[in-house]
């Protein structure tokens, strides 16, 4: 800390009427004679760890060396600032607008810092770093009991390896009450890891998720959570190991491991509820307007994935006619608002399957039964029209073979993905410097035995992923085979009624006849495959597929929306008996 | 729609009040998220999946993935990723390219490296491997140098690991110490003298002989080593320190139960001339664990020779015996001596009872056995001799109106062979002897 820095402040101190000012490590001023110290903070902007200009860092004193190998002082915030601006590069690269990465998410996360006061705030005194905490669980640590010895942190969690030869390592550094980098290469990487019952959120990695969501959604781009998740695990967005790429000098290890190291898939609830609790927490307006031409508009989306199942076309015009009758096609449902605690939060590619869903059952029944005889019903209608017109009929069991085949292929790969995913990549970390030279000597073993059985089994493992697709399964109308229902007609299915084409199916099932308590048990319905048909379990695998996530929460959507569309039907009770409902 | 039909719906759970708020949610299994140990564990039913399978290439794909997991084994656990990696990678390697053995060795060197609990074991099945391909020098080294291995205390596993790898060695160098034998022998032949080869052997037996002494000192089947040791000893006349090694192998109790050691024992006693009684009590053993151990022909052969009456009892027990056993069924010399026994005692009248009190216990089986008429046909067709034999067993124990006898005597007169025109007369002249037998 030269004289230099403190920089022509040349006001006399208050209590020695000296000039001799110093900079802390917390960017204050203090009088060298007499160590007072005063109010007035110091900004530095550095532009060459972060290229771009608009961001700066969070105020603190310039970046010291502590020894020559060690490198830089830096803080968490700075780590996620790094990992946030990979994934936007990512997400440009996939294509979305510039201005994500520029303007929403960098916006988005200065304001975050500045509500978890971070930076961009005045300084509690005491110079210590406030500790900041989650309500819930966050990262890799599952509802873990609050303690708040740094022992128990560094104790073996379920998803993280054995840590243990570490614990004496950490109980020698003892509590760090102030910001220490005893333990860890971040400055404030051990008060980061403790946890306390305050409101404020903490960042996590699954948490860098939420903020790329949440500015996606912002710009209305055309990606769903789902397939953001699904480009994370195959690879094209950094996060499992984004810290490879920080800057040499921002040396990670002890309990930066428990940050920044992923070793867990995003889950897609957590990820989005997170979402939500952010977005309400910066205290972010009413969302830009989904409106109709908009992707994540459930007639746009359900478009898309109406293509994807190799249904029919026509199915659209139903989606569509089951979306306006229950208003989730409106932009005040569709809109996310934070600030509106009642209001349900959507999931746009779940609510589109559940469409799907829906509008399979009201056709088709999907009891086991009906879809069948309907399907040999409709190819006896083809037949009886040989006149051809407007194609081929749709026919379920058609569809129902070519989906199954091609779905069993894609779950088993995605099943043998999963046990082949590699998890580490080439700069090991290590928790502390006396493990380094055991760590790299286990890389390289690892690496070596990899070369050699990769050698035996004759499969190169291909340097880069596959090129990111919207579209995890693709039907081509070119293909003679007859595999692609798109063109397929709904004829064989429909009858005229007063001049309108209806289903000929009149039967429905509801999937619940009461929805459950939310707060209670935290979903709205619940799934078990045995006690519905394996048409409905069949069509719910298949999307569950396409989004990555469980068929439960598919299933919960269908639940709600039915009770949206059979609203009337459900609730009609007899007037003396209104007061009950609750 | 006309109609509204409520499907199976299911309730949410029953739960007791008062417990946490999280415990309420009803857990799916299937939620787990995927994480580091999870996608592992499924690694590893793949790979179980595949070698099973046999597919050798498949378990290699996936245990290059499996790998991984070795950046994050530091555990003390006894079957952890370490030992596991090290197991596949063996049988994979062992399976995929068996010829290969460099891969394999730069493979086991990185396995020795693993663990500091595991080197011993390592070294020791590394070996094995090397002799299993007929590496032996390669196998000796390995042996010599894990000897040598030296780290911290040692545990009663590496304890026990590191005898092994002693007595392993010892092996060897008895196997060394053989060929130069041999070499010697052929110079002795053709009357050369070697000085060096005699050194060298000598060399190999010191250090053969205190290995393989110390490892049969420890409760166990040591069979291999004990043969070894007493070959040693013979050659350089230590019949004493043989004879107790041998006989300690033999009857010491702490050892489990090892009928070879009594084989071991009875072909010391007869190489070295000893009397009939050691040679008889080494073998009755023999008959109580294993009556139908091939030694009991030489045994009931030995017994009926003798004058003591217990003896050629126990002769009597012996044969019939052994030929309780499916195995010798169709063993001419089993019936032949049976019958030879049998023979004499009906021809001197003195002891049927003895025949009698074995015959008691069998009389409900055997003749199904033994004598049924379709293996009459079928021992007639076959082999001669073997038919005659049981034809005068037969013919004693169950008279000569049995099937048995009838067929075979029948076919033999007729094909005009002469001992068959004897048996009968002697079986027709003997009737008493059946009619006393079974109790008539």
């Amino acid at each position: 800390m030269d004289e230099e820095d403190a920089g022509g402040f040349a006001e006399r101190c208050a209590q020695c009427s000296e000039v001799n000012w110093g900079l802390t490590d917390g960017g204050r001023f203090y009088c060298r004679t007499c160590h007072n110290v005063i109010e007035r903070t110091r900004e530095v902007v550095s532009t060459d760890v972060i290229p771009n200009a608009r961001i700066q860092t969070i105020s603190k004193g310039s970046r010291s060396q502590k020894k020559a190998d060690e490198g830089w002082e830096w803080y968490v915030c700075e780590g996620f600032q790094l990992v946030l601006k990979q994934q936007a590069e990512a997400l440009e690269a996939l294509g979305v607008c510039p201005q994500m990465k520029d303007e929403t998410l960098c916006n988005f996360w200065r304001r975050y810092l500045q509500k978890s006061q971070q930076a961009y705030c005045n300084r509690p005194a005491g110079e210590t770093i406030k500790t900041l905490s989650v309500c819930d669980s966050s990262t890799d640590m599952d509802s873990e009991p609050e303690q708040s010895s740094l022992l128990h942190f560094l104790s073996v969690s379920e998803s993280d390896g054995d840590l243990q030869t570490d614990c004496s390592y950490a109980s020698s550094a003892g509590k760090a009450s102030e910001s220490t980098s005893v333990c860890s290469g971040s400055v404030d990487g051990s008060l980061y890891v403790r946890k306390n019952r305050k409101e404020k959120l903490r960042m996590s990695m699954p948490m860098t998720l939420s903020f790329c969501y949440m500015a996606l959604l912002w710009l209305k781009e055309p990606m769903t959570l789902s397939e953001l998740l699904r480009f994370v695990v195959e690879g094209h967005i950094p996060y499992f190991n984004a810290y490879q790429h920080f800057p040499e000098k921002m040396k990670l290890y002890g309990l930066d491991l428990r940050i920044f190291c992923v070793e867990s898939w995003p889950v897609y609830e957590e990820v989005y509820n997170k979402m939500i609790e952010l977005a309400a927490f910066l205290d972010l307006p009413r969302f830009p307007d989904i409106t109709n031409n908009c992707f994540l508009h459930p007639d746009v989306l359900c478009m898309k994935y109406l293509m994807e199942a190799n249904l029919p076309d026509e199915l659209h015009n139903w989606t569509c006619r089951v979306v306006k009758k229950t208003s989730m096609g409106e932009a005040d449902f569709l809109t996310l608002t934070p600030g509106n605690k009642s209001a349900r939060k959507v999931k746009y590619d779940v609510l589109a399957a559940a469409v799907i869903v829906v509008v399979l059952k009201l056709l088709f029944l999907l009891d086991d039964h009906y879809e069948w005889l309907l399907s040999d019903f409709s190819s006896e209608r083809k037949k009886n029209n040989k006149e051809g017109e407007g194609g081929p009929y749709f026919e379920f069991k058609k569809w129902y073979k070519v989906i199954k085949c091609t779905l069993d292929v894609e779950q088993k790969k995605l099943d043998e993905e999963k046990a082949k995913y590699l998890w580490k990549c080439e700069k090991p970390l290590f928790y502390s410097v006396k493990k380094k030279s055991k760590i790299l000597r286990r890389r390289q073993m690892v690496e070596n035995l990899q070369n050699q059985f990769g050698k035996l089994s004759g499969s190169v493992r291909p340097a880069e992923r596959p090129n990111p697709s919207s579209f995890q399964l693709s039907w081509s109308e070119e293909n003679t085979d007859g595999s692609c229902f798109h063109g397929h007609s709904l004829k064989g299915i429909l009858q005229e009624k007063h001049g309108l084409l209806t289903a000929i199916n009149t039967d429905y099932w509801l999937c619940t006849d009461e929805l459950c308590n939310e707060k209670l048990c935290g979903h709205l319905a619940h799934y078990r495959e045995e006690d519905f048909p394996k048409s409905y379990h069949f069509v719910l695998s298949l999307f569950s597929f396409l989004l990555r996530i469980q068929p439960s929460s598919i299933h919960e959507e269908v639940c709600v929306i039915e009770h949206k569309l059979f609203n009337k039907k459900l609730y009609k009770k007899p007037r003396y008996n209104r007061s009950l409902r609750k | 729609m006309d109609a509204l039909q409520v499907g199976s719906a299911l309730q949410p759970a029953l739960h007791l009040p008062f417990l946490p708020r999280h415990l309420y949610r009803a857990a799916s299994s299937n939620e787990r998220r995927l994480n580091f140990w999870r996608s592992k564990e499924l690694c590893l039913n793949y790979i179980q999946d595949a070698l099973l399978r046999k597919q050798w290439k498949r378990a290699a794909e996936f245990l290059t993935s499996y790998i991984e997991s070795l950046e994050k084994d530091f555990s003390t656990e006894y079957m952890g990723p370490s030992e596991i990696i090290w197991r596949v990678g063996t049988e994979i390697l062992c399976n995929h390219s068996p010829s290969n053995v460099r891969e394999f060795n730069s493979f086991i060197e990185q396995m020795k490296t693993l663990g500091v609990k595991r080197y011993l074991k390592v070294c020791l099945e590394h070996a094995f491997h090397l002799l299993c391909n007929g590496r032996i020098d390669e196998a000796y080294q390995n042996l010599s140098l894990a000897e040598s291995w030296r780290f911290g205390e040692r545990t009663v596993t590496q304890d026990k690991e590191m005898k092994l790898i002693q007595a392993y060695r010892g092996l060897l160098d008895y196997y060394s110490w053989s060929n130069k034998k041999n070499i010697l022998l052929e110079y002795e032949k053709d009357g050369f003298e070697d000085m060096s080869v005699e050194q060298e052997m000598h060399g190999f037996f010191r250090k053969a002989a205190v290995n393989l002494k110390e490892i049969i000192k420890i409760p166990g089947v040591w069979d291999l080593f004990v043969k070894s040791y007493v070959d040693l000893l013979e050659f350089y006349g230590d019949h004493q320190e043989a004879r107790e090694v041998l006989t300690d192998y033999a009857y010491n109790s702490k050892f489990p139960a090892n009928p070879n050691a009594h084989v071991y024992l009875y072909q010391f006693l007869k190489r070295h001339g000893a009397p009939k009684k050691s040679l008889i009590s080494a073998l009755k053993i023999l008959h109580d664990i294993v009556p139908s151990h091939e030694l009991m022909i030489d045994f009931n052969t030995m017994l009926q020779k003798s004058k003591k009456r217990k003896r050629r009892r126990l002769g009597l027990e012996v044969i019939f015996a052994v030929l309780d056993y499916a195995g010798w069924k169709k063993n001419v010399k089993a019936w032949s001596c049976l019958a030879r026994q049998v023979k004499q005692i009906v021809i001197s009248e003195k002891h049927l009872d003895w025949i009698k009190q074995e015959w008691n216990s069998r009389k409900d089986w055997w003749p199904a056995f033994h004598f049924s008429r379709y293996l009459a046909k079928s021992n007639w067709q076959e082999n001669e001799r073997l038919s005659y034999e049981k034809a005068l067993v037969a013919g004693v124990l169950l008279g000569k109106d049995c099937k048995y006898f009838k067929y075979v005597s029948h076919h033999g007169c007729k094909a005009q062979v002469k001992k068959f025109r004897t048996l009968k007369k002697f079986v027709n002249k003997h009737s008493s002897a059946y009619l006393s037998i079974s109790g008539l």
